[in-house]
């Protein structure tokens, strides 16, 4: 059963990267939600996985949580943003795939050299899992500076806190503060960047970062 | 039921901001803020008289009774400002009626979460509040919805939230660290605990939660090369919100960091967080110094001033030791109550000349000679200058440094003097000279502004003994 639990828990985990790498290539937006969409889905079940195999009843509401919120509203909400917006068939510049897929690649690889070095003496399962879940967070993070527009970097923020609820859940018993202030927390960010996206269409008719970027540094 | 001043000195922010919420009218507003951050402010006060238990939520010992008072008063005295800033703001139509409620109400959330974070003996009620903190003020200073506001908090929301989020992860990670000793649950995240055992942690784990710890709060502490947001959100926020944000919210990330840097100093297995701290604060120290000379906005200006200072304080708490300790804590303080008083005075300033460019403004001292000589005399303070407190505290750091690494005070006394020479370079256009601009009257209430300053002349010519006491027992309690 144990060897079973920590190897479902594993396969989720590193579903959970693949699909990180996944997004890190898509240049439509509606193809990226859906990713995004199926990330959430896998955090999931992942969590619910935890919350199984460590007995933790409370993880089920981080679980259904995630799935709610993360896999069904937001890239729900997200869809009818684009579409209003008249950017659902944008193409979008993402910066060389090649490179930024190897960059992925040296990310993932520096979180198991990392956190597989300085956690010899934690249980297998609570090890393996902050690793994948660091390589998870580093990999939204890559999205985010590689990305121009708004909607995608908040995408590859939200897929960085996968990471984070995914290291969460990992730790065995952590308290149930941490995953629903997670879970607010991410709600909460969800309907900031919804009113900005509403007035910074309002205002300059674009979503697109560059163009904010104009006004960057000092004014003359 | 006996008056309890912990509960008082996160509820009265609290309910303050509900009823702000609901409450239309800007005179009664105005005047219920000011009501509410004084009646914090003095129950932050009551809190050096009576010291409730730590409990496994909440927590106050001398290090973060400092910091509550200090963000409590600094609070009061903004709002203070704040009334006489925002009325203008109305009549001028650059703010509604709606966007004053939702901005009181912001503010005293704001003053809700700092004092949270501050008085939390659990690291993820902590890390919560310091997030709430964020968002409120991410909001704020989108307030005037013009496209360098909206640019501004954008990007302070992407980058606060990834310092947050790398945060969290070190907040994850120090849990791990404690788990396998304190065993599972609650009373691995409650501070006290964790402090009293955190010798026998994992070593390796805590160091790399603190690389975490220290790359996601000192991004809220803006440190170069992690400062990006800082002096966006500076110039483009009203400027209430620019003297909290640089007086207090930068005080609060760096309170988090320390609670950490006590939490390693117990293991000895552990890395020393010092030098990373040490490092870290002289580079925001000479690159802010430096970038003082090209500045044309006065309020981005003083933003870049605030990283410079930032840079001290986290290398003088790097160094450690009683004396820099103390160094540190004087220094914070001084800067609290400098740059805030600053604030308020530029605050006026763009109002009468109608624009935060350096280059349209001049001669203050001749058209509005109150409002010109203070803000010249808030220059001086936080260049440093004697008999005023910024000088005792700046001489302190130094000396201490010279006594125990040359090689850094040099660097430390090169990046200060850099500053200085910024500083005065500026001021001098916009302080003397032909009268530039506008040259209105300005009906400011000069009180916050005025007692703030005489606070900070008074800690630089004479520290009454029992302060100084308590600021020596504060840096020994931080090693």
């Amino acid at each position: 059963m144990s060897r079973l639990g920590f190897d479902i828990a594993h396969l989720l985990a590193g579903l959970l990267v693949l699909i990180s790498f996944l997004q890190l290539y898509q240049d439509r937006l509606y193809a990226l939600l859906n990713i995004f969409a199926l990330h959430a889905l896998v955090l999931a079940l992942s969590v619910a996985w935890q919350a199984f195999i460590q007995d933790a009843p409370h993880l089920y509401v981080t679980a259904a949580l995630a799935l709610a919120f993360k896999a069904i509203i937001i890239p729900v909400v997200l869809h009818r943003i684009i579409v209003r917006l008249g950017i659902h068939r944008e193409i979008e510049q993402v910066v060389g795939v090649g490179p930024v897929m190897l960059a992925g690649i040296g990310l993932v690889a520096l979180s198991m050299v990392v956190m597989l070095r300085v956690t010899q003496q934690a249980d297998p399962l609570a090890r393996e899992d902050l690793a994948f879940a660091l390589a998870v967070v580093l990999l939204g993070l890559l999205m985010m500076v590689t990305r121009r527009n708004a909607v995608s970097q908040v995408v590859g923020f939200m897929s960085l806190e996968n990471g984070l609820v995914l290291a969460a859940t990992g730790a065995k018993g952590m308290p149930l503060v941490v995953e629903i202030s997670v879970a607010f927390s991410i709600l909460i960010a969800f309907i900031v960047i919804g009113i900005f996206l509403f007035r910074i269409r309002e205002r300059f008719d674009t979503v697109d970062l560059q163009a904010l970027d104009r006004f960057r540094g000092e004014r003359r | 039921m006996r008056f309890d001043a912990l509960a008082a000195v996160l509820l009265i922010p609290a309910c303050a901001s509900v009823l702000l919420a609901l409450l239309p009218g800007y005179r009664i507003t105005a005047r219920l803020n000011v009501l509410a951050t004084f009646a914090a402010f003095m129950s932050a006060i009551s809190l050096f008289a009576v010291r409730p238990q730590p409990g496994s939520y909440l927590l106050v010992d001398n290090l973060n009774s400092t910091f509550i008072v200090l963000t409590t008063f600094v609070g009061f005295t903004t709002s203070v400002f704040s009334a006489s800033y925002i009325g203008y703001e109305l009549e001028s139509g650059k703010l509604t009626s709606r966007s004053v409620r939702f901005y009181h109400a912001m503010y005293q959330v704001l003053m809700f979460a700092m004092n949270l974070a501050l008085v939390a003996n659990n690291i993820g009620v902590m890390w919560v509040a310091i997030e709430l903190a964020t968002l409120t003020t991410v909001m704020m200073v989108g307030i005037y919805r013009t496209h360098e506001a909206l640019e501004a908090a954008w990007k302070y929301f992407i980058l606060g939230s990834v310092g947050i989020a790398l945060a969290l992860f070190g907040t994850i990670l120090v849990y791990m660290a404690a788990r396998p000793v304190v065993g599972e649950g609650f009373d691995a995240m409650v501070w006290t605990t964790l402090v009293d055992r955190a010798g026998s942690f994992d070593p390796a784990l805590l160091n790399v939660a603190f690389v975490f710890l220290l790359l996601g709060y000192g991004t809220k502490v803006g440190l170069a090369p992690l400062h990006a947001w800082l002096p966006d959100a500076h110039a483009e926020g009203p400027t209430p919100i620019s003297a909290v944000l640089s007086g207090l919210l930068l005080n609060v990330a760096l309170y988090a960091l320390l609670r950490f840097k006590m939490l390693l100093a117990v293991n000895p297995a552990a890395l020393a967080p010092g030098p990373l701290m040490v490092t870290l604060g002289l580079i925001s120290l000479v690159f802010a110094a430096f970038m003082l000379y090209r500045r044309r906005d006065i309020k981005r200006m003083f933003a870049y001033s605030s990283i410079e200072h930032m840079g001290i304080i986290t290398f003088a708490f790097g160094m450690g030791g009683p004396l820099a300790n103390f160094a540190g804590l004087l220094h914070m303080t001084m800067h609290s109550l400098t740059k805030s008083a600053i604030f308020f005075a530029v605050g006026h300033v763009a109002q009468i000349k109608g624009t935060q460019r350096i280059a349209d403004m001049g001669g203050l001292t001749e058209t509005n000679p109150v409002l010109g000589w203070g803000l010249i005399l808030g220059v001086i303070a936080i260049a440093g200058m004697p008999p005023l407190g910024i000088f005792m505290s700046e001489f302190l750091v130094v000396s201490s440094t010279f006594a125990r690494s040359p090689a850094l005070a040099i660097v430390l006394v090169f990046g200060l003097l850099v500053g200085v020479g910024g500083l005065f370079m500026r001021l001098n256009a916009v302080a003397f000279g032909e009268p530039r601009g506008p040259t209105a009257k300005s009906k400011a209430s000069y009180v916050p502004l005025f007692s703030h300053l005489a606070l900070v002349l008074m800690a630089g010519v004479y520290m009454p003994p029992a302060l100084v006491a308590w600021f020596e027992s504060v840096a020994k309690l931080l090693g």
